[in-house]
């Protein structure tokens, strides 16, 4: 019985034909009931990818509906497209034309549906824009051109249809396309292709059609067949985002996907943003034949460093000479897919490559209406629009201008687990933040150790690391640490207080108070916190440290090992200690830069540890840290049996 | 890079998603095609390891062949297999026709599994190809509470961006073979060498094009017997790949319901 029934494939061996090459996908896209699934099923039908038997079954199909032939249904798989007559999701057939595979997609043109138009179209090396030759350029044809401009799909082929409906007019066709090309000429896309086209009847789908014997520029697939595949991203600079550290066996493998260039065994490479630099051993696989030397855009790849780094999913590997940009900001031009309207202030979930960081949306600077291509005088964004925002980010990511990189240059936003928006980096106008200064000496090869952390750990009964203290002025950082450096050194740690203005006596007397030099200060502080910890120590450090990306790039340096405590007490009561008098000061104008007063502070949004230092005693704190410390770098021995002169804690 | 090896690294690149995004993932490995070529290829993700476990959702009807396989493979492939069973036909929805409710024993055998052992990512074999609901899925496939697919709400998925949330009860459907089609996975087994039940190839004139239940499975007229032939067939035919799965054809809605229930 089963071998007798209909076929329900949406495509046959028309797909399987061509496989040699990979298929032209194209992304079939328009305003809503212009044509495009009957376009399509008209396709697949005129190059023999549909049986008799699937014919039968949209027969049958409308027949049930009580409705003349469609080819829509050939795509429109689910129930409700078909009782509705709209096309809700996009679906993915396969065709072959002269030689070449097709992988169509048809979009739906439903504005409602712009997310599920978006997620087909994406990845489209080109689109066939449908424009149904009565109604012309509506509100989904300008919306979807302007969506295909920020996809970066630039080869377009239009199909005026329904000209059967025009009597196959040439005044008509010449209207739509004059109105159309001027509408793409303002996203600066050229050289579409126009095709008068008639689904139903099938006018100029594979053949010149007698009914429009003014045109005579070749069939719809014809002129889709002209189209080059996007370029492969092989010859650009390497961009190789890491997804993920795997330690199966002996080996430690970063995992990722080359998203440009090429890499190959022994490549001396710098991984972004803690700017490692190391050399690539090998280039890992399974079931290969003979070992990998060198692998290029679009691989997904594993590889093994000369030397052990802290390295995490998120992180770029790039050549030193062509690195990603580092920031913590930047400009976005965003479409937007939330239900709600976008307002400055709203914190959302960003994703660029494989990294992820929370960011606020600082400010809203243009807000364009896609569907009238009109500017909005406007604070926020409404669903479908697009617009330029400012972003800030938590952490520093590794990343590239869209117009440089797209794969590296293009981003989400989530809302909670959902995508509610997309768009591409323009990073004009901002500071790389890659570590300063940039190395400048050459022939550097690391030294290794062949004393490891766990040796020294074992000697020095507890792991080194990182106590990051951060605050206002005021709030206590030195009080605590050299406190809690008395403490430690008590009970056996190998410790060291490493003091703002101490470092600035001597490593960084050359340093001065501007956002430049904290930057500089602090990266000399964390760098310096790390190679101690490195060599055991448990570093207590008392910078006020206003820059969240000043202290994430401390946080790199250091490793895992890092701890960052937020002293929070606010200014009114620091300026009331004001124990070196600098408040005064700044607040008579003697001092400029002085935070709090004339710079900034960033408060940690997540942090190892929060003390309320503005009202809980120097006791109280202490004791908190002497917890913290106690339960994450535990000391393995008991304490030495003089315990040296240890005041008590008042 | 060959079409086969960009189709490759693509699998691989969601694989690793997958592996890296959710917290208890699984793999279906229903002993087809799809499924040895998806087992192989999270080797090659994971330098050969599979580091998930492999889930036969058995209904207990599969052809002898399929049982030998599972056995054999399970063990050379080093996977950790867990075998969960299918309740009884009577306990799926009567208004469904017969074989698709032969098909949604499946459907609850592999809820069960979720449900006792709390996955939050199922990936799964589909392809786009196959039929025409399919056609419309995400790489990352959310389903609701009941495991329920919601078609018509499908999140947005784009630049290999992918929703990896699934709220309590909910779990992702992993899709990596979404953009394969079938002459991709033989001419891919083919290169590879992937290991196959040979009731994909022709006996007395006949072979299988997909495998499932004994009774609601049936063969195509093919005189196909290695992979080659096969390939060679596969570029002329005038069948469709799942003619011989008669729970796709009973009723216009059959299919669609099926997987909206959590059918893969």
């Amino acid at each position: 019985m089963a071998d007798t029934l209909p076929t329900v494939a949406p495509a046959r061996a028309g797909a399987a034909r061509i496989a040699d090459e990979a298929p032209l996908r194209v992304a079939v896209v328009g305003h809503v009931d212009h044509g495009k699934s009957t376009l399509v099923g008209r396709l697949l039908h005129a190059k023999g990818a549909l049986s008799e038997t699937k014919v039968a079954a949209v027969r049958a199909m409308c027949e049930r509906r009580g409705m003349p032939f469609e080819w829509a249904f050939v795509t429109d798989a689910l129930q409700a497209e078909r009782d509705q007559g709209v096309t809700v999701d996009a679906g993915h057939v396969r065709l072959a034309h002269g030689g070449r595979s097709f992988a169509l997609i048809d979009a739906p043109g439903h504005r409602e549906f712009l997310k599920n138009m978006i997620s087909g179209a994406a990845d489209c090396d080109a689109a066939l824009v449908v424009i149904d030759a009565e109604e012309g350029v509506r509100e989904q044809s300008r919306r979807h051109a302007f969506m295909l401009h920020l996809l970066g799909v630039r080869e377009l082929v239009v199909a005026v249809t329904k000209m059967d409906r025009v009597d196959y007019a040439q005044t008509r066709f010449d209207e739509v396309r004059r109105d159309f090309t001027t509408l793409l000429a303002s996203l600066g896309i050229a050289g579409a292709a126009f095709v008068p086209v008639s689904g139903r009847a099938g006018d100029n789908i594979l053949n010149a059609s007698p009914r429009t014997p003014w045109y005579r520029d070749g069939g719809l697939l014809d002129r889709l067949g002209g189209i080059a595949p996007r370029p492969s991203a092989a010859n650009r600079p390497l961009r190789l985002p890491i997804q993920d550290v795997y330690k199966f066996d002996t080996r430690r493998i970063l995992a990722g996907r080359i998203e440009s260039g090429r890499l190959r065994v022994g490549d001396e490479i710098v991984i972004a943003p803690a700017d490692h630099r190391v050399a690539v051993r090998g280039i890992e696989g399974w079931a290969v034949d003979g070992p990998i030397l060198e692998a290029e855009a679009g691989q997904s790849v594993g590889i093994t460093l000369d030397e052990q780094v802290f390295v995490a999913r998120g992180d770029v590997i790039a050549h030193p000479e062509s690195p990603a940009f580092e920031t913590d900001a930047f400009r976005g031009r965003l479409f937007w897919l939330g239900r709600a309207p976008l307002r400055a202030g709203a914190r959302l979930t960003l994703r660029v490559h494989t990294a992820e960081t929370p960011v606020t949306v600082e400010r809203i600077e243009r807000v364009v209406d896609t569907a009238r291509m009109t500017d909005l005088a406007d604070t926020e964004v409404p669903p479908h629009a697009v617009a330029d925002i400012l972003l800030r980010g938590r952490a520093v990511l590794a990343l590239d201008a869209a117009r440089d990189l797209d794969r590296t240059g293009r981003f989400v936003l989530l809302d909670g687990p959902d995508i509610v928006g997309g768009g591409l980096v323009d990073l004009d106008g901002f500071r790389d933040r890659r570590a300063r200064p940039a190395r400048k000496a050459t022939n550097i090869a690391r030294v290794d150790h062949r004393v490891t952390a766990e040796m020294r750990a074992d000697r020095a009964g507890h792991r080194g690391g990182v106590i990051w203290l951060t605050g206002l002025s005021g709030s206590g950082k030195s009080t605590l640490a050299t406190e809690l450096e008395l403490r430690l050194f008590g009970k056996g740690y190998q410790v060291y207080v490493l003091d703002g203005d101490n470092l600035r006596h001597g490593l960084n007397a050359n340093l001065g108070f501007s956002p430049d030099d904290r930057a500089e200060n602090i990266r000399r502080a964390g760098e310096v916190a790390a190679l101690m910890a490195r060599a055991g120590f448990l570093v207590l450090t008392a910078f006020i440290s206003p820059y969240r990306a000043d202290r994430a790039r401390a946080r790199r340096a250091a490793g895992a090992d890092f701890h960052e405590v937020y002293l929070r007490a606010d200014l009114a009561t620091c300026e009331a200690r004001d124990p070196k008098g600098l408040y005064r000061k700044a607040r008579a104008g003697e001092i400029a830069d002085f935070t709090g007063v004339s710079a900034p502070y960033e408060a940690p949004e997540t942090c190892e540890l929060v003390l309320d230092s503005g009202f809980r005693s120097v006791a109280d704190c202490v004791g908190a840290l002497l917890a913290h410390v106690d339960r994450t770098f535990p000391l393995d021995r008991p304490a030495p049996a003089t315990p040296g002169t240890l005041r008590a804690v008042t | 890079m060959t079409p086969l090896d960009a189709l490759e690294s693509q699998s691989i690149y969601i694989l690793r998603e997958a592996f890296s995004r959710l917290d208890r993932v699984a793999m279906l490995w229903s002993l087809g095609k799809d499924s040895n070529v998806m087992v192989w290829l999270a080797k090659k993700a994971f330098f050969g390891h599979v580091p998930f476990p492999v889930l036969h959702v058995d209904t207990g009807r599969k052809f002898p062949e399929m049982y030998a396989f599972r056995d054999r493979y399970a063990r050379e492939w080093n996977l950790d297999l867990i075998v969960g069973d299918c309740p009884p036909i009577e306990e799926t929805d009567p208004s469904l026709p017969p074989a698709a409710r032969a098909a949604a024993r499946k459907t609850a055998g592999l809820n069960r599994l979720i449900e006792a052992r709390g996955y939050t990512g199922i990936i799964a074999g589909i392809r786009r190809d196959e039929e025409g609901t399919r056609a419309k899925e995400r790489v990352f496939s959310p389903r609701g509470a009941g495991n329920v697919w919601d078609v018509r709400g499908q999140p947005p998925e784009f630049w290999d961006q992918f929703r990896t949330d699934a709220p309590p009860g909910t779990h992702i459907r992993v899709h990596p073979l979404l953009h394969w089609t079938e002459i991709d996975v033989w001419r891919y087994s083919a290169r590879e060498g992937i290991p196959m039940v040979d009731l994909y190839f022709a006996r007395d004139g006949q072979r299988y094009r997909s495998l499932g239940d004994r009774d609601i499975t049936h063969p195509v007229p093919s005189d196909a017997a290695t992979i080659a032939e096969v390939i060679a067939e596969l570029t002329v035919t005038e069948t469709a790949e799942r003619a011989g799965r008669a729970m796709d054809h009973e009723r216009e809605d059959a299919f669609e319901r099926l997987r909206e229930a959590g059918y893969m």
